[in-house]
């Protein structure tokens, strides 16, 4: 069993933040993978309604999600903290143009983090969003998943806003090393 | 002497009969070449993100199935994003063309060599990213033999445009973003809301 496929306890967050994009007729996805987004992203292959794309690097997504609204679509970029950086030129492409954007960012580096070269992006994802005009929104209970999400596509698509969505460390739980040895 | 195509007279080429084409253009060079061929509300021109333009194009495909997508962009502004070549051939949309323009140089900066005045060899890594048609044209009759194949479903296209480094005056399209951007999705039928 891969960690990604990790049963977990509590309330099915991923497929809370699915079902809301789902009701915001979200019609693409972009992602380059995180354990923590494994799930959402199963979930959007296995959906014929998503158009489900895997990036080489984070800031693909930025210019796939501003294609897609200028051709009457809804984009979402899955990533983790350590691809924001990447995407800092690229976000200019948004308030240029006021593209909505939405991402859903998996912490790293900030709870229980094994790996002390993930906290120097962990730390600076937040800021790193605000300098490039992003609006950041933070996951922090699994129960707010949905609403969030649904919040955060409202603001994004409805108000022509490029919205962050940090999803906590502590949500996710720290990554795992033995499963599949 | 430089035998190679005449970039404006290239995309004019390319353009003309464009029917339901919808194009978005690299920054720099290319963005003045499309707009020179004659400004469109289907036409999409990028004054920055340097290194996206494919990007967009493959979202906007995606986005528009029904209609053919073409991203006519310059050498170094492909280079700038080698790796989404390998994210659109992966994805496969028929309906996208990329065409690069390649003069070997990075013309708006004072005509520095890029890579591929160095040897990098943009078809053979389109290839090798997975595009299942790749072209390289350098004269008219190539030039004319592609053109169909911007409508013809079978992609996604790449095509390398051998190009001259001669000057060609600068034709500027608009730079507001958020015009452009409304103009655009305003001819597909979206409103502005």
């Amino acid at each position: 069993m891969a960690a990604s496929d990790t049963p977990t306890t509590g309330p099915d967050w991923p497929l809370a933040i699915y079902e809301a994009l789902k009701a915001a007729d979200v019609r693409q996805l972009c992602y380059v993978p995180d354990a923590g987004h494994s799930r959402l992203i199963r979930l959007a292959h296995d959906d014929p309604a998503i158009a489900t794309t895997v990036l080489t690097t984070e800031e693909e997504g930025v210019a796939l999600s501003a294609g897609a609204w200028l051709g009457g679509q809804r984009a979402v970029l899955l990533m983790q903290s350590s691809g924001v950086g990447n995407c800092v030129n690229m976000l200019s492409l948004l308030s240029s143009c006021r593209f909505p954007f939405l991402t859903f960012v998996t912490m790293r580096g900030e709870w229980a983090e094994f790996n002390p070269w993930q906290v120097a992006m962990g730390k600076a994802t937040p800021a790193a969003f605000d300098i490039m005009g992003v609006t950041v929104f933070r996951l922090e209970r699994p129960d707010d998943a949905g609403e969030m999400a649904a919040a955060a596509a409202r603001l994004a698509f409805d108000s022509d806003q490029a919205i962050a969505v940090l999803i906590s460390q502590r949500m996710i739980g720290a990554k795992k090393w033995t499963e599949g040895k | 002497m430089n035998t190679a195509l005449d970039r404006r007279a290239a995309v004019q080429a390319l353009l003309q009969d464009r029917g339901d084409l919808l194009v978005i253009s690299g920054l720099g060079s290319s963005s003045y070449d499309v707009f020179a061929a004659g400004d469109h509300p289907a036409n999409f021109y990028l004054w920055g993100a340097m290194g996206g333009a494919a990007m967009m194009g493959l979202g906007l495909a995606l986005a528009q199935p029904s209609r053919p997508v073409a991203v006519i962009t310059g050498d170094g502004e492909q280079l700038m994003g080698l790796g989404g070549l390998a994210t659109a051939a992966a994805k496969k949309p028929s309906n996208l063309s990329i065409i690069v323009l390649d003069n070997a140089h990075f013309g708006e900066t004072g005509m520095q060599m890029s890579h591929s005045g160095l040897g990098a060899r943009l078809e053979l890594i389109a290839s090798g990213a997975g595009f299942p048609s790749v072209s390289t044209i350098a004269d008219q009759v190539a030039l004319d033999a592609f053109r169909p194949k911007l409508r013809d479903r079978a992609g996604p296209h790449f095509a390398r445009v051998v190009i001259s480094t001669d000057h060609v005056d600068r034709a500027l399209p608009p730079r507001d973003g958020v015009f452009l951007k409304n103009r655009f999705r305003g001819h597909l039928g979206y409103p502005v809301s």
